[in-house]
């Protein structure tokens, strides 16, 4: 049941064909079996999915239920669960367990959803390979020597290798995106501000953003209702109230004006991305949408504004992590100072170390302006180039990832090579829009390729047509893995 | 030896902790006192994923301030993360604002003493007033050798005052800090109490010889709580540099503490390891807009303010700039004031300001109380004002029925004087009666003042005051004496 669509899960659950309970024991039962090989987890709830899935079972029988009522779901460790371990995938935290839900988790246990653990994930959300997890790599399910992608490449996996039909993500460069690309599943990043960042352990504040992963995006429209609305304890959270995602999904795209931004498709893409890219776009035509060249000429400046402006708010964001009230503390030291350094040396891993070193320098008297200001400055002129794109289109496709899933080990002692697989998918968060990563085929070893769709601000409802329609007419997102 | 003449520089920091009942930035209770942590929720003490929220309030009492003192309240203001690790600054960073404050300029006219009884009139501008979160505490004692974390004040809303270095003596830098306090009393946005932290003063000082133009080098002095101690921390670092700089040393810039027991100051760090604060808007706040309409709004509702209400003093009362000031150091004394001059009339506004900064103030400062306690209302000193203005009693009599008054002995002055029959002998034969006594019974004196011992007069009006036990009209007296003996 757990690799059906959430429409036909739900109307299973709704016909009394399966309990709550039963698709809870289901999924914990498919973790605990490939969790081993996957490591998409870092906790298993099972006393908790087991007594929210008969709590959903009551809700049910009440008549009381939602479209997410009874759902098997797996959060991404960035987001805190009372009661539950949330480890941010760092020894930092590896002992805390937070006091408090956060407002993602929150909505989502009132819609009924069953949480049955919590994924594995970049330390600090800081990573594009889930290599940088203190809990050891996620692996991918489609071949277990490749990375999943990242930071939620736990989330991404776990949905991949049909444990959860969702999960949670966040997506501060593509953490959504490119783990979805290289799990072969759908995911969606939102508008800044869409979803709540309450309770969503911060890396980059500017930038981060909660969204969902699905087999689908139908799958992700519900889910993505379920988690977004305005939340009056995030300052940065977007006025508008809960909508549905989904309304739109059913409209036939005739007249959908695709954007190709030249600069995307220019070099650097591997042959087969950039042959499942293509085939993916034809698709479109043929579906009644058309065409139109665009250009995002400041783009290529993405990734070293970036990695100034996300490090400069990881290094103040990550100043809390210091031993004194919660987290990892050293157990021997001298002074105070000692305390400090000691504790954070050891609770932080190399990549988290490196950014905030990094964030650090950006922010120091006599750099800030050379720095931070100038990629201030970098990043309005990325969110004009959108701006002025959109004057000629609904929707801006292109590749997620320059390649398909990299082997693991591949890249993790070149830190700049890593950056770079995130060149397609860091603008977007710059200009704070809303983009999607949808299966379009398949590359080199059989490993998957997804297609990006970026969408204007608050087109949300038109990321998920888009991607819908083209899953009414494609079978990409319903292959699994061989191994399944 | 020729001594250079130095001239004093100083600006103040003061941080008024705002009156709001919860926290800058979360729903924290401010209230002081509660044990150690009970006021501290997730947001104080950081946890992680929690998000800060602008309590309204804060921002609207840095509008009241702004307008008070006739600055710029800015449309657009960030706040911005000051980075350092403290263990009782729970985030790793302070929220402050840094390059756009909410308060922009303004000025405060205040009377310095000139240490001869008088006052002179003395402008101070300010540079900004920005919103910032305070820090927990570090408790040191009782932990032997290690040190509690008590975070109930952190997030405690803050408005740091920032003035130009205009002052040039300690006087000036405690009339200031005195006016600052009344002034955030007066518009009602900090409880000004001292001892509890919350209006806490920084001083910069620095020397120059008298002339030149540039600054001497500055050293900071932090959080003085007490008008006393700014007065002798003041003094004392102001010496300590003429004295370095006359012997040979140069100032280095620093930051130094007063130690209030041997009323000395001793640096704490200097500007070689000074923090780099790593300041950057922050990611986490929108840019506070404060629409003209909000300005507006919080306009209509300030109280008549302590500058305005002296010069109306003045002009209207025909008070002096000292008085008119003395009476508007409080919104209460004000008050006190304006009503014993509503019932007293306008005639006695005069009057009225001697009683209310003389025998009340005495009073109330002697049994410590504040004018709200005041045993003796507006309205009964009001009337005690009207019968020293219409000839019944004599200041000196005036005198005894405050007292009466203070001690609840009746109800008004009018029941007193009845009551105690202190009313003014006015009619002049019964004051003739007192003279012919009197005369009778000194013939020495009467003798004296014929050979003309005028000092043998006094004496005389003295005894007559006296026999009438103080209530006949001391100027009816003389003047009937005078007859009598002439």
């Amino acid at each position: 049941m757990i690799e059906s669509s959430l429409k036909d899960i739900a109307a299973a659950l709704r016909d009394k064909k399966v309990s709550a309970v039963e698709l809870a024991t289901e999924s914990l039962s498919r973790i605990e079996a490939g969790n081993a090989r996957i490591n998409a987890f870092v906790t298993i709830d099972r006393d908790g999915a087991l007594a929210a899935a008969k709590a959903a079972d009551e809700r049910l029988a009440a008549g009381s239920a939602g479209p997410l009522t009874g759902i098997p779901l797996a959060h991404k460790d960035v987001f805190c669960t009372e009661g539950v371990l949330t480890t941010c995938g760092s020894k930092m935290l590896s002992n805390f367990v937070s006091p408090y839900n956060a407002h993602v988790v929150s909505l989502l246990k009132a819609a009924g959803a069953v949480m049955v653990g919590k994924t594995n994930m970049d330390e600090f959300a800081m990573g594009s390979s889930n290599e940088n997890s203190h809990f050891g790599p996620t692996r991918n399910p489609w071949n277990t020597d490749k990375v999943p992608g990242g930071s939620s490449g736990g989330s991404a996996a776990a949905v991949a290798a049909r444990m959860v039909p969702i999960a949670t993500g966040t997506d501060t460069g593509g953490s959504i995106r490119q783990p979805a690309s290289l799990c072969g599943i759908t995911g969606i990043k939102p508008t800044y501000g869409r979803v709540s960042r309450y309770g969503m352990i911060a890396y980059a504040s500017s930038l981060d953003q909660g969204g969902a992963f699905g087999y689908s995006a139908e799958d992700c429209a519900v889910l993505l209702s379920s988690m977004a609305g305005h939340d009056p304890r995030d300052s940065t959270s977007l006025e508008q109230g809960a909508e549905d995602f989904g309304r739109d999904l059913a409209k036939p795209l005739a007249g959908l004006r695709i954007g190709l931004p030249k600069e995307f498709f220019a070099e650097g893409m591997s042959d087969d991305v950039r042959a499942a890219v293509d085939a993916a776009i034809a698709e479109y035509r043929k579906l009644g949408a058309t065409t139109v060249e665009v250009s995002l000429p400041n783009a290529r400046l993405a990734i070293p504004a970036y990695y100034v402006i996300a490090p400069a708010e990881a290094s103040s964001n990550l100043s809390r992590f210091d031993g004194v009230r919660y987290g990892h503390r050293a157990a021997d030291y001298g002074d105070l100072n000692d305390m400090y350094c000691k504790s954070r040396a050891e609770g932080f891993g190399g990549e988290v170390k490196r950014r905030i070193l990094v964030g650090t320098y950006v922010l120091s008297h006599g750099y800030y302006d050379a720095y931070y200001i100038k990629a201030q400055k970098l990043r309005r002129l990325i969110a004009n180039d959108f701006a002025a794109a959109f004057q000629q289109c609904d929707v801006i496709a292109g590749p997620v990832s320059p390649t398909v899933a990299f082997g693991i080990g591949e890249k993790s002692d070149d830190p700049v090579q890593m950056y770079l697989s995130d060149i397609y998918t860091i603008a977007v968060n710059l200009a704070g829009l809303p983009g999607l990563s949808h299966p379009a085929g398949f590359g080199v070893g059989g490993l998957p390729v997804g297609l990006q769709l970026i969408g204007n601000y608050f087109g949300e409802a038109r990321l998920l047509n888009t991607a819908h329609q083209y899953q009414q007419h494609t079978d990409w997102h319903t292959r699994v893995p061989a191994s399944l | 030896m020729s001594r250079t003449d130095w001239e004093v520089v100083i600006g103040l920091e003061i941080h008024t902790q705002l009156n709001t009942q919860s926290k800058i930035f979360s729903g924290a209770s401010t209230a002081f006192g509660a044990e150690p942590n009970a006021q501290a929720c997730a947001v104080d003490i950081a946890l992680p994923g929690v998000l800060p929220v602008l309590n309204k309030g804060a921002v609207e009492r840095a509008i009241r301030f702004g307008l008070a003192i006739g600055a710029t309240v800015a449309p657009k203001s960030v706040f911005a993360r000051k980075n350092y690790f403290y263990p009782d600054l729970p985030k790793g960073y302070q929220i402050s604002q840094y390059e756009l404050p909410v308060v922009q300029g303004g000025q405060i006219t205040l009377q310095v003493p000139d240490g001869k009884g008088g006052a002179y009139e003395k402008v101070v501008n300010l540079t900004r007033a920005h919103l910032e979160e305070d820090a927990g505490k570090s408790l040191h004692e009782d932990f032997h050798g290690m040190t509690g974390i008590d975070l109930n004040r952190a997030g405690t809303p803050l408005l740091e005052i920032v003035s130009e270095p205009d002052m040039r003596s300690s006087a000036e830098a405690v009339a200031y800090a005195k006016a600052l306090h009344a002034l955030v009393r007066w518009i009602d946005i900090c409880d000004g109490n001292m001892q509890e932290g919350s209006f806490r003063c920084d001083a910069n000082v620095s020397v120059r010889p008298r002339g030149q133009a540039e600054f001497g080098t500055r050293r900071e002095i932090k959080n003085l709580n007490s008008f006393r101690f700014l007065q002798q921390a003041i003094d004392y670092e102001i010496q300590w540099q003429i004295d370095l700089i006359e012997d040979g040393g140069k100032v280095q810039q620093a930051t130094v503490l007063f130690d209030a027991d041997t009323g000395e100051t001793r640096a704490m760090r200097s500007k070689e390891d000074a923090h780099d604060y790593r300041y950057f808007p922050d990611p986490d706040l929108l840019p506070l807009v404060i629409s003209s309409e909000w300005i507006e709004r919080v306009k209509g509702e300030l109280p008549e303010l302590p500058e305005a209400l002296s010069a109306r003093f003045q002009g209207e009362y025909g008070l002096s700039a000292y008085d008119a000031t003395t009476l508007t150091a409080s919104r209460e004394v004000a008050q006190f004031y304006l009503d014993t001059v509503a019932a007293a009339g306008a005639a006695n506004a005069k009057t009225c300001a001697n009683w209310v900064m003389g025998e009340l103030a005495g009073r109330l400062n002697k049994a410590e109380l504040d004018i709200t306690a005041s045993p003796v209302s507006a309205v009964q000193l009001a009337g005690l004002v009207q019968r020293i203005a219409d000839n019944t009693i004599s200041n000196a009599i005036a005198k005894k029925v405050f007292e009466a008054l203070w001690n609840k002995e009746g109800d008004s002055a009018d029941a007193i004087i009845e009551a105690q029959g202190l009313k003014q002998v006015t009619d002049t034969g019964a004051i003739e009666a007192i003279i012919d006594e009197v005369l009778a019974a000194n013939q020495k004196s009467v003798e004296e003042f014929r050979s003309g011992k005028e000092k043998a007069f006094n004496a005389l009006v003295g005894q007559c005051m006296k026999a009438s036990k103080g209530k006949a009209n001391p100027a009816q007296v003389n003047e009937l004496l005078k007859k009598k003996l002439g």
